[in-house]
């Protein structure tokens, strides 16, 4: 399978995850680049974490009027599989690829921690390597991942199971103790209606090394071999 | 009478009288600017230069020493990593944020300019005791704030460093920022200017009158109405540093670029000037073809400017267009300002007229001052008196709680968890341990990075306190696996004009000096910071601030030092003495800076450090810790606390029972080890003739008993010292006063 990485000014995690899809993975890889229409010959598209456009007027809002991102609408449209990860996650929200949008953390910090993640649902292509309620620990880095969307579209995205990650205790309790950032309903990531386009603020690629101690993580990028393997065969 | 233009540049009479000898005229006001800047303190080391001959700079690893933007060391396989620490302590006293965010971005780029990816930073801040002031809560918020804006936004993960207080860093704060990069030996650059008719090209961000004179500004003390020198602070952007890192790296790659070097203190001036005299040559810049982001700039200002995120590419004749064609690509510019010359002088132009022209030698020629030292007046009281009238605790167990929950020892998660400390997925031990571990990728091996201080050692006894802080760093180094290499030091200083103020930095220097030779840890790199005094408080601590790196030999080395499983043998390595001199239990319990430091002995130490790293390389060792701030008793709880077990331990000592516990005595360290392992550990320390001595067992009690024979000093539950000990930071940043 081919995967992109697509890298905007200010990336700063485009090569993590260029690292485990060409390490972990043993998969190609190649770089996407913002000024580019054509995406070429891929299977997956990751939008990496860091501060494209320096976070400049809101973290993703300049991202989203790149040339790259709008070829990448299409992919998606196409059925291709997106996940945004961090600043990749506030892009296609901005993009409105994915419902809602990312504020300021409640506690009104930068908050870099490994957090422990609850998976809520597995029949989809990133999740399914995990298993039902699986509790793993994912790195989050971000000041603005406070997760709010309107009360319809809650209800409807959890009547639709598109939550895919909460933010949870070791155990794999839910509550407002276990709420970093203040995310409404603990939401730490979602996925698209279609089910393709993920968006998380934790970082999958951070928990993907066993060198660095944690390997969970690793389960989403498996899910997503798996899938477009079946789909490919 | 007015002022003479020359001393409101902040030159003396004389030093006017020896530019005039040089030049053989008067100068003019771009010469007078020119030279106000190199001869400065910041720029010229006027005060610190005399005292670097002691300092050992060569062995085996070290490929590059002092000299360049960085030094250099070698870490095996034809890889290098190359790092340095620089001071921003007078932009952070003032506008803190600013401040700290820019000294991490101007470290950053000291990096870059070697031809290296920065791939950690740390930093050590020293501030009054947050409980006693909103200021300075309110400059604690802030640094930290602005470290973890640029570090987070340009993409470098913040891996460590410390966080001091004492009320002689109020109102002057320290704020050094270290950076680490790594390369292929192959990919070494240097800051020279060779080739006559090679181009100097600006690279990065415009040029405005931001920072105008931080290098004079940095080198002279703290004003109460120092609003006026608010024009010296420079602004940072974190996302033009991203930008020009991805942009520099990739021209690296090409064969265009002869020479790098990053502009920070004295901006254009001092990075061309350098570049020159390392190759001999002359250079002219013509200053009208300088990127500006303001009207009207005199050529002095657009030649001192400290505007932040711009580097100085020395770029063979010819490929200029190629390298502004990669500049082009991440939508930055790369424009030729100038030329090397053959002539060896530093010439200024205007639109092709010079109005300036100087030989570039007699820039680099700062005159340098040994001055008069003396004793301090308060080593005489402060090194007799009798610590016997100290009385001891009748509560231990609360005087532990209280230890936990000191500034200096508290855990710093609330700082840390601003930092993003995993990008790049290098972080093996992040922060909160005795070292921060990055690892090579591809590689089985990784890189130990440490920064210690203890300005309170060395206000009491500069020579062995500075002894004791790189031993510090070695021990730190040496318990996380990694082999101690090297060093580069932050001297931070107050006024070097006071004798009582030289002698602590010529003394700290020799300490320094000596404990590298003993424990083999080069100095490939500094920075100095004088003039850290401010009218109300005055002089700081003296601050020597060693930022060391050590080598991983293999990730399997990587120690941590929390407990790992209950029923492991504790064995404490070294001796316990009666000492309670100038220790963090004296100042944070009786309130007393007071007695001599604790004896070194650097011949123990180096056999001791052995010791520990062979016995972690044969993999008898489960955790380390070294004993420092707050000595047996809080080292024992934090490794309880990380571990989240207990720990039970018995010692024999005829002395009182606080310097048991809360002692400092040096050259200490906390193994564990594993029932099957615990007899060779004790075997192998014999043959090494260091000491060591099983004291205790690690247990699934959740209580920590520490016995004096049998008298009981110590049973408090880990629940309490962890309370304490995770709550102490965020209590003192929530005082209202």
């Amino acid at each position: 399978m081919n995967w992109g990485v697509l890298l905007f000014p200010g990336s700063n995690c485009a090569e993590d995850c260029f690292h485990v899809v060409d390490q972990v993975l043993g998969e190609p890889v190649r770089y996407l680049w913002h000024k580019d229409t054509d995406l070429g010959d891929v299977d997956a598209i990751i939008l990496p974490g860091g501060f494209s456009y320096g976070d400049h007027l809101r973290p993703g809002a300049i991202a989203h009027f790149s040339k790259a991102m709008a070829s990448v609408k299409q992919f998606a449209e196409d059925g291709g599989l997106v996940i945004g990860i961090c600043n990749g996650f506030q892009i296609l929200t901005e993009s409105r690829m994915l419902p809602g949008s990312l504020l300021q953390n409640r506690g009104l910090k930068f908050l870099c921690q490994d957090q422990t993640l609850r998976v809520e649902n597995t029949q989809s292509p990133f999740t399914s390597d995990f298993a039902e309620g699986e509790v793993f620990i994912c790195p989050i880095a971000h000041n603005e991942g406070n997760y709010y969307a309107d009360p319809e579209t809650i209800a409807e995205m959890e009547a639709n199971g598109q939550i895919l990650f909460r933010y949870s205790s070791p155990e794999g309790e839910v509550s407002d103790a276990t709420n970093p950032n203040g995310s409404i309903n603990n939401i730490a990531g979602i996925i698209n209606r279609k089910g393709n386009v993920v968006g998380m603020m934790p970082h999958p690629e951070r928990s993907a090394d066993e060198v660095l101690g944690l390997s969970d993580g690793k389960k989403v990028f498996t899910s997503m071999l798996k899938h477009l393997s079946a789909i490919h065969s | 009478m007015e002022e003479k233009l020359w001393i409101k540049a902040g030159l003396t009479d004389s030093e006017y009288e020896l530019l005039t000898k040089h030049m053989g005229r008067e100068p003019n006001t771009v010469e007078l600017a020119l030279y106000a800047q190199m001869w400065s303190e910041h720029c010229g080391y006027t005060h610190t230069r005399p005292l670097f001959k002691h300092f050992l700079t060569t062995g085996p690893r070290i490929v590059q020493g002092p000299g360049e933007n960085a030094g250099i060391v070698d870490i095996d396989d034809d890889e290098v990593i190359t790092f340095k620490l620089e001071s921003h302590n007078h932009p952070s006293a003032i506008a803190p944020f600013q401040g700290a965010a820019t000294g991490v971005g101007g470290i950053i780029r000291d990096i870059l300019a070697m031809g290296a990816y920065p791939v950690a930073s740390l930093n050590s801040l020293h501030f009054g005791h947050p409980g006693e002031g909103g200021h300075t809560r309110w400059l604690i918020s802030e640094v930290i704030h602005g470290i973890g804006e640029y570090g987070n936004c340009v993409g470098v993960p913040t891996v460590g460093g410390e966080v001091r207080f004492a009320n002689a860093y109020k109102g002057n704060p320290l704020v050094n920022a270290m950076c680490v990069g790594f390369m292929k030996k192959s990919e070494i650059k240097k800051a020279i200017a060779t080739g006559v008719g090679n181009s100097l090209m600006i690279v990065g961000n415009l040029t405005g009158r931001d920072g105008m004179g931080g290098a004079s500004f940095a080198s002279k003390d703290l004003e109460e109405e120092n609003d006026e020198d608010r024009g010296a602070i420079q602004v940072g952007d974190p996302f033009m540093e991203k930008l020009l890192i991805e942009a520099c790296l990739e021209v690296f790659e090409e064969d265009y670029v002869v020479g790098v070097q990053d502009m920070g203190a004295a901006g254009i001036l001092s990075s061309s000037v350098e570049t020159a005299s390392k190759a001999g040559n002359g250079v002219e810049i013509d200053v009208a073809l300088v990127p500006k982001r303001e009207e009207a700039m005199r050529p002095e200002e657009v030649m001192i400017s400290e505007s932040q995120e711009r580097m100085l590419l020395i770029v063979k004749k010819g490929m200029e267009d190629n390298v502004n064609k990669i500049f082009h690509k991440w939508d930055l510019h790369a424009v030729v300002i100038g030329q090397v010359t053959d002539d060896g002088m530093y010439r200024v132009l205007e639109n092709g007229k010079t109005v300036g022209e100087v030989p570039v030698w007699s820039l680099m020629d700062a005159p340098t001052y040994i001055l008069d030292a003396k004793v301090p007046a308060h080593l005489e009281h402060t090194q007799s008196f009798d610590l016997e009238s100290v009385p001891v605790p009748d509560d231990l167990n609360a005087t532990l709680i209280q230890m936990l929950s000191a500034p200096d020892i508290c855990s710093k998660e609330w700082v840390y968890r601003q930092y993003d400390h995993r990008v790049q997925m290098n972080t093996v031990v992040k922060p909160g341990s005795d070292a921060a571990i990055i690892r090579i990728k591809g590689r089985d091996k990784g890189v130990g990075i440490t920064m210690d201080s203890n300005g309170r050692y060395c206000y009491l006894n500069p020579r062995i306190g500075a002894q004791s802080v790189v031993a510090e760093s070695a021990r730190n180094q040496v318990v996380s696996g990694a082999e101690p290499i090297a060093i580069t030091d932050g001297l931070n200083f107050g006024n070097p004009e006071k004798p009582d103020v030289y002698y602590q930095l010529e003394q700290s220097i020799i300490g320094i000096s000596e404990a590298c030779r003993a424990l083999d840890t080069p100095v490939i790199g500094g920075n100095a910071s004088l003039y850290n005094k401010t009218p109300e408080f005055g002089d700081i601590y003296p601050t020597p601030i060693i930022g060391m790196t050590g080598l991983v030999k293999s990730l399997k080395h990587v120690t941590t030092s929390d407990f790992k499983d209950a029923g492991d043998y504790i064995v404490l390595v070294g001796e316990t003495k009666n000492e309670i001199g100038a220790s963090e239990y004296l100042d944070h319990i009786h309130n007393l800076i007071t007695g001599d430091v604790p004896a070194l002995d650097l011949k123990v130490e180096r056999e001791a450090q052995n010791y520990i790293l062979d016995a972690i390389r044969k993999g008898l060792v489960k955790s380390a810790h070294d004993l420092g701030d707050g000595g047996l008793a809080v080292a024992l709880a934090e490794s309880c606390i990380q571990g989240g077990l207990g720990a039970k331990v018995t010692v024999d000592h005829d002395f009182r029972s606080d310097a048991i516990l809360f002692g400092e005595s040096q050259t200490r360290f906390l193994l564990t080890a594993s029932e099957a392992q615990v007899d060779k550990l004790i075997d192998l320390a014999s043959k090494a003739g260091v000491e060591a001595a099983v004291i205790g067992k690690t247990t699934d009690q959740a209580m920590l008993t520490i016995m004096n024979g049998s008298e009981p000093l110590i049973d408090v539950a880990i629940a309490d010292c962890e309370k304490s000990f995770k709550t102490g930071f965020d209590k003192l940043m929530k005082t209202e006063n």
